[in-house]
């Protein structure tokens, strides 16, 4: 009965030949530091699933933002297992793409034919970055509005457009309600959606390419 | 490959992921379903004595208006309600405690010593000294609430809403 199922389904949709283009590749003899891609991978499934449940609870108003953290830790069952996962899962995240880019560079894998693969990378690395700072503010606390005073200060000292990044970051002159909203909306719409279009690109290239092998010593 | 008695290692590997990946699901799966079911669970009892003074306060026969107020938590809202209770001793020293929420729509009655009646600005609701309908729209009389007397103090009984 499964069996029938599946080979209806796969006469349809070729699920075989997905399962062998994209896990059955041919791979040259690499080691564990060529885990760090799947690694970033599953962080970022981890974050999307724990960053979507979140949400929840969680309100991006100056009111309540505090208090709906307060709830999620304190009142929710296993509100603190979500939020810790997120929460830790953020840094590590950025650890462990950081040092997928290492690997990349250190093991020569940017070079020809794989310089686009490096370059969607590279944007990769800083909206994982960007995430970690607009989801620094939305806990509301005093650490999170005084670091996010200083971060977009220190935007503001671009030579001549300082003054207006800084602005647009904050959505006014000062830090308010307005500066949650957008970070927040930032934080869960525009740079995930952004980043799951490139890890689309980002993986694609690596399936049709292959992956690059460890450099021997007459490389 | 020859057949060989013992699985491939490609077999192996595939176990162990299937099954790694089975425990890590079930890991942040089934907490999931409890945040996700956590308000369902949660007491709604807002269950509590008030206490309302010591008994001096309240004159044989005659309607004491009693104000509290109560923090209603529901998630991240802390809404405050405040509550008012007519208090009369009884000639033989109980206690009847009136909400003075007016039983048709909700407005709040008042004690006329005049019409010996509570009275609802709202819509002419009249109830007599123990809350039984006189005249007026409305559909019972007030709600009562349990009193009890501690150490010459009296508690009101405060079932919530």
């Amino acid at each position: 009965m499964f069996e029938k199922t599946f080979n209806w389904l796969d006469e349809r949709l070729g699920l075989k030949t997905i399962y062998s283009t994209v896990l059955d590749r041919k791979v040259p003899k690499v080691n564990w530091w060529f885990t760090l891609g799947s690694a970033s991978l599953f962080l970022f499934l981890l974050q999307g699933f724990t960053g979507i449940m979140l949400t929840i609870y969680y309100v991006p108003s100056p009111e309540f933002a505090y208090d709906s953290i307060q709830y999620i830790m304190n009142g929710v069952t296993f509100g603190w297992l979500i939020r810790g996962i997120h929460h830790w899962g953020a840094s590590l995240m950025v650890l462990i793409v950081f040092f997928h880019m290492l690997r990349t560079f250190f093991f020569g894998a940017y070079k020809y034919p794989r310089e686009f693969t490096w370059i969607t990378g590279v944007f990769l690395l800083l909206l994982t970055l960007g995430m970690g700072f607009t989801g620094y503010l939305l806990p509301w606390n005093q650490r999170a509005y005084w670091a996010t005073t200083v971060a977009t200060s220190i935007a503001g000292t671009v030579p001549f457009l300082g003054d207006f990044i800084n602005k647009v970051l904050r959505g006014g002159t000062d830090l308010s309600g307005v500066t949650l909203a957008r970070f927040f909306s930032v934080h869960i719409w525009w740079f995930p959606a952004i980043i799951a279009i490139l890890i689309g690109v980002h993986l694609y290239m690596v399936i049709r390419l292959g992956i690059s092998s460890v450099p021997k010593e007459e490389d | 490959m020859p057949k060989t008695p013992h699985m491939s290692r490609k077999e192996f590997v595939g176990i162990v992921a299937a099954a790694t990946g089975t425990a890590m699901g079930a890991l942040i799966g089934i907490p999931t379903i409890g945040y996700l079911i956590a308000p369902a669970r949660e007491g709604t009892s807002s269950d509590a004595w008030i206490p309302a003074g010591p008994v001096e306060n309240y004159p044989v026969g005659i309607p004491i208006l009693f104000n509290f107020n109560r923090t209603k938590v529901n998630g991240w809202e802390k809404t405050v309600n405040s509550y008012g209770v007519y208090i009369i001793q009884q000639p033989d020293g109980s206690f009847l405690a009136l909400s003075n929420t007016c039983t048709h729509l909700s407005c709040r009655v008042n004690w006329e010593v005049a019409e010996e009646a509570y009275i609802c600005p709202c819509h002419d609701a009249y109830f007599d000294i123990n809350g039984q309908i006189v005249s007026g729209p409305q559909p019972r009389p007030l709600d009562p609430y349990e009193t009890k007397v501690e150490e010459n103090n009296l508690f009101i009984h405060f079932t919530g809403s």
